[in-house]
């Protein structure tokens, strides 16, 4: 019976209205249609969903929670895994993890569950005050985050749960690391959501610092030995900006997708009432498939552009996830696929004025079991537009490692790390995109997590 | 945190401010700088250190007002508090990290050009602390917009000063007074130079000719400051490096220094337009069009 229930539809701003503001794109469900869609799941014996979230989140426990109208049992059972409930709701790969398993998605539609984990994660911020939050006794440690994006905010409020006394050092002026200066406001709102899990983190006792880098203004020697932290977590996140290499790269009008990103995100520059400038231009290629690529292209249409979107392999291969594709597409931005840039084209002034591409066909499947893009011989072409933005990943910054006395890295420059967080030195741990190179926010946060239990044991086994 | 401790007018536009800001006073060396955001809404601005001091706890900056946020940094006053101040950012003076022993050994000449003249102070400074002696070429527009010259004569073995219209010190360029110098034979192992772009260009063809190794500090365009953003990106020997975390010092005769000039540019309309609206709406001009958007 329950399966024949189509799918619940998610409320979503219109999209012509959208392209031209920052508004959040997608309303999610409202109770009725939560609980509608809850009704869906099958409550399998052996629930594949579970399995596919890198956290192994209790999913079909909190639908029936949420079905039989415990909401609040419902956040509980999801807080056991993940302390971001309304953030991963919105922006995981749900169709490669959980959803993409769910065993109604082999005939139909699988059940919803980012829409219904995003409800029960979003009601609980909301009624946040009716449970009062209080800092639990000091156990007399010190632990030290560097970072507050996703797995800083993780490892610290577990931490600051168990008694320990948690730092947070965060380079930029504001808090949340990628949630605040890459995702954008369309997909992941600021004020509602992430300045809200962050106040509940500071509920916990957390305390934060901005305006220090980790590295420069102290290093994770000094947090240890001068400072006082009986130990540290890194999760300073990915890094430096990847270019392609090819001519014209460094001509004006051709930026990283993290300095337009940052622009319009951190500094608002899409707002007249902030300072700092933004280059938008008439018409934006932006280079690359992924999420990043994706919040750049849309982010370059609402600031008035035609926009868009060149990538070497085919559509299927796009990394970004299925929904940020579709609603780009919704929006009207340009897909230019199985396309790649040899140069970037300027005037005499040394500004952008279009891209020579070649056209690309795929081979065989390459190390990461996606088919890898070759040549079309003779296929140049070029693709006018004043404005270039690169999305095209991250290579690690260098700062804490070259700091860090000890400290070992990859081959890739990625701090080397355990499983469970442990680093080549003792009492440092590390996790989320400082470790694995860019990745998603779940991963992140999962990791944080693991690394509070390990320090929690490390510390124990101090005394 | 972040108050600013002192402030003085040091010629037309430029001034200085000492600001606190224990820990980044406490890290802070040579040929460093830092971020400053003036308040909730301002841009983040890169500006070199000009000063610090460990036991007061101190980090002077000094500044130019050349756009709404520059101006908006300066109309701060004593007492007052700065939204952000961040660093020390960037790597430090190679000299930092080089044994005394060897610096002793080495003749130094430093060339500070207009308000670059101020981030050359801390590291001559240092050096005189170290006991190694340096020659300072100082060189600004007039008279009026010479600055630093009191502090610098302090610290430097002799102080040379140009100005373009010979109202102070020897007129003509700070290039013209190195050639002089070498002329009349000083010989230097190594040439730092800070200032504008264009000044910085000059005299790294001036010394190459000399094959003077030549340091330049470059102020590139900057978002974050701390690796993410790539605005800072320039071409030295042929290859793209972040200013931010690989500078800001480079070899001067590597860097592509019409590049760099051109990049700093990228920019300059919409902060020429943005002055002009703040200009207009401060004398009540209230856009009933919309351009103000």
């Amino acid at each position: 019976m329950a399966n024949k229930i189509p799918r619940v539809p998610v409320r979503e701003q219109d999209p012509a209205i959208r392209a031209t503001n920052f508004e959040e794109v997608c309303y999610g469900y409202n109770l009725e249609e939560a609980q509608l869609e809850a009704s869906r799941c099958l409550d399998c014996k052996n629930p594949r969903c579970v399995g596919a979230c890198p956290v192994g989140l209790q999913i079909p426990r909190f639908i029936a929670a949420l079905h039989e109208g415990n909401i609040r049992q419902a956040a509980s059972i999801i807080a056991e895994d993940s302390s971001l409930p309304s953030i991963c709701g919105r922006v995981c790969p749900q169709e490669s993890q959980c959803e993409g398993a769910c065993i109604l998605g082999i005939k139909g539609e699988p059940v919803a569950i980012g829409k219904i984990e995003r409800f029960i994660g979003d009601w609980k911020l909301e009624h946040s005050d009716e449970v009062a939050t209080t800092p639990t006794p000091s156990n007399g440690r010190r632990v030290a985050v560097v970072g507050s994006g996703p797995s800083g905010l993780a490892c610290a409020s577990d931490l600051a749960k168990w008694g320990y006394e948690v730092t947070v050092f965060e380079a930029l002026h504001k808090l949340g690391g990628v949630l605040v200066y890459g995702i954008p406001e369309f997909r992941l709102p600021k004020e509602r959501i992430v300045a809200r899990e962050i106040s509940e983190v500071e509920k916990l006792g957390v305390k934060f610092e901005k305006d220090v880098i980790v590295g420069r203004t102290v290093t994770v020697d000094s947090l240890l030995d001068e400072e006082g932290f009986d130990a540290v977590f890194i999760g300073s996140g990915a890094g430096l900006p990847r270019f392609m290499g090819i001519e014209g790269e460094n001509l004006n009008g051709v930026v990283s997708a993290n300095e337009f990103l940052t622009r319009a995100n951190l500094m608002h520059a899409y707002d007249t009432e902030y300072d700092t400038p933004i280059y938008v231009g008439k018409r934006v290629v932006v280079v690359g498939g992924g999420n990043v690529a994706m919040d750049a292209v849309r982010t370059a249409k609402r600031l008035g552009a035609e926009a868009v979107i060149v990538y070497r392999r085919s559509e299927q291969e796009l990394p970004a996830r299925v929904e940020e594709v579709h609603h780009a597409k919704e929006e009207g931005i340009e897909f230019k696929m199985l396309t790649n840039p040899v140069a970037v084209l300027g005037n005499e002034q040394g500004w952008v004025t279009g891209i020579r591409c070649v056209e690309m066909e795929l081979g065989e499947p390459d190390e990461s079991g996606r088919r890898s893009p070759i040549v079309k011989e003779g296929s140049e072409f070029e693709v006018d537009c004043d404005v270039v933005i690169m999305a095209l990943g991250t290579s690690p910054n260098p700062l804490i490692a070259s700091t860090t006395e000890g400290l070992e890295t990859s081959r890739r420059g990625c701090i080397t790390a355990s499983e469970e967080g442990q680093t080549s030195r003792e009492g440092v741990f590390a996790g989320g995109d400082a470790v694995t190179g860019a990745a998603t926010v779940i991963l992140a946060m999962g990791a944080g997590r693991k690394a509070a239990k390990t320090i929690d044991q490390y510390l124990k086994q101090k005394e | 945190m972040f108050t600013i401790l002192e402030k003085r007018l040091l010629a037309e536009n430029i001034f200085l401010m000492k600001v606190e800001a224990p820990r980044v006073a406490h890290a802070a060396l040579p040929g460093q700088f830092v971020i400053v955001r003036a308040d909730a809404v301002g841009e983040r601005i890169p500006l070199t250190i000009a000063d610090f001091d460990t036991t007061e706890g101190s980090v002077t900056i000094v500044i130019q007002t050349l756009g709404v946020s520059t101006k908006k940094i300066c109309e701060l006053e004593v007492g007052e508090q700065l939204a952000d101040f961040a660093g020390p950012l960037g790597r430090p003076s190679e000299f930092v990290h080089e044994p005394i022993e060897e610096l002793r050994k080495r003749r130094y000449i430093f060339i500070g050009g207009g308000v670059g003249t101020a981030p050359v102070y801390p590291q001559v400074k240092w050096l005189k602390e170290q006991g190694v002696e340096v020659d300072v070429i100082i060189g600004a527009k007039n008279r009026d917009m010479l600055i630093y010259t009191e502090e610098m004569e302090r610290v430097a073995l002799h102080l040379y000063i140009t100005t373009d219209d010979g109202s102070a010190g020897s007129k003509g360029l700070v290039t013209a007074k190195l050639e002089e110098l070498i002329a009349a034979g000083n010989h230097y192992d190594e040439c730092v130079a800070i200032g504008p772009m264009i000044m910085m260009k000059f005299v790294a063809l001036t010394t190459k000719k000399y094959s003077l190794k030549t340091t330049v500090s470059l102020n590139a365009l900057m978002v974050d400051g701390t690796g993410m953003c790539g605005a800072c990106r320039v071409t030295v020997a042929g290859k793209t490096r972040f200013t931010c975390v690989e500078g800001p010092e480079f070899d001067a005769h590597e860097v592509d220094f019409d590049e760099a000039m051109r990049r700093q540019g990228m920019y300059r309309n919409l902060e020429q337009r943005a002055l002009a609206i703040r200009k207009e709406r401060e004398e009540g001009h209230k856009c009933r069009i919309g351009l103000d958007k």
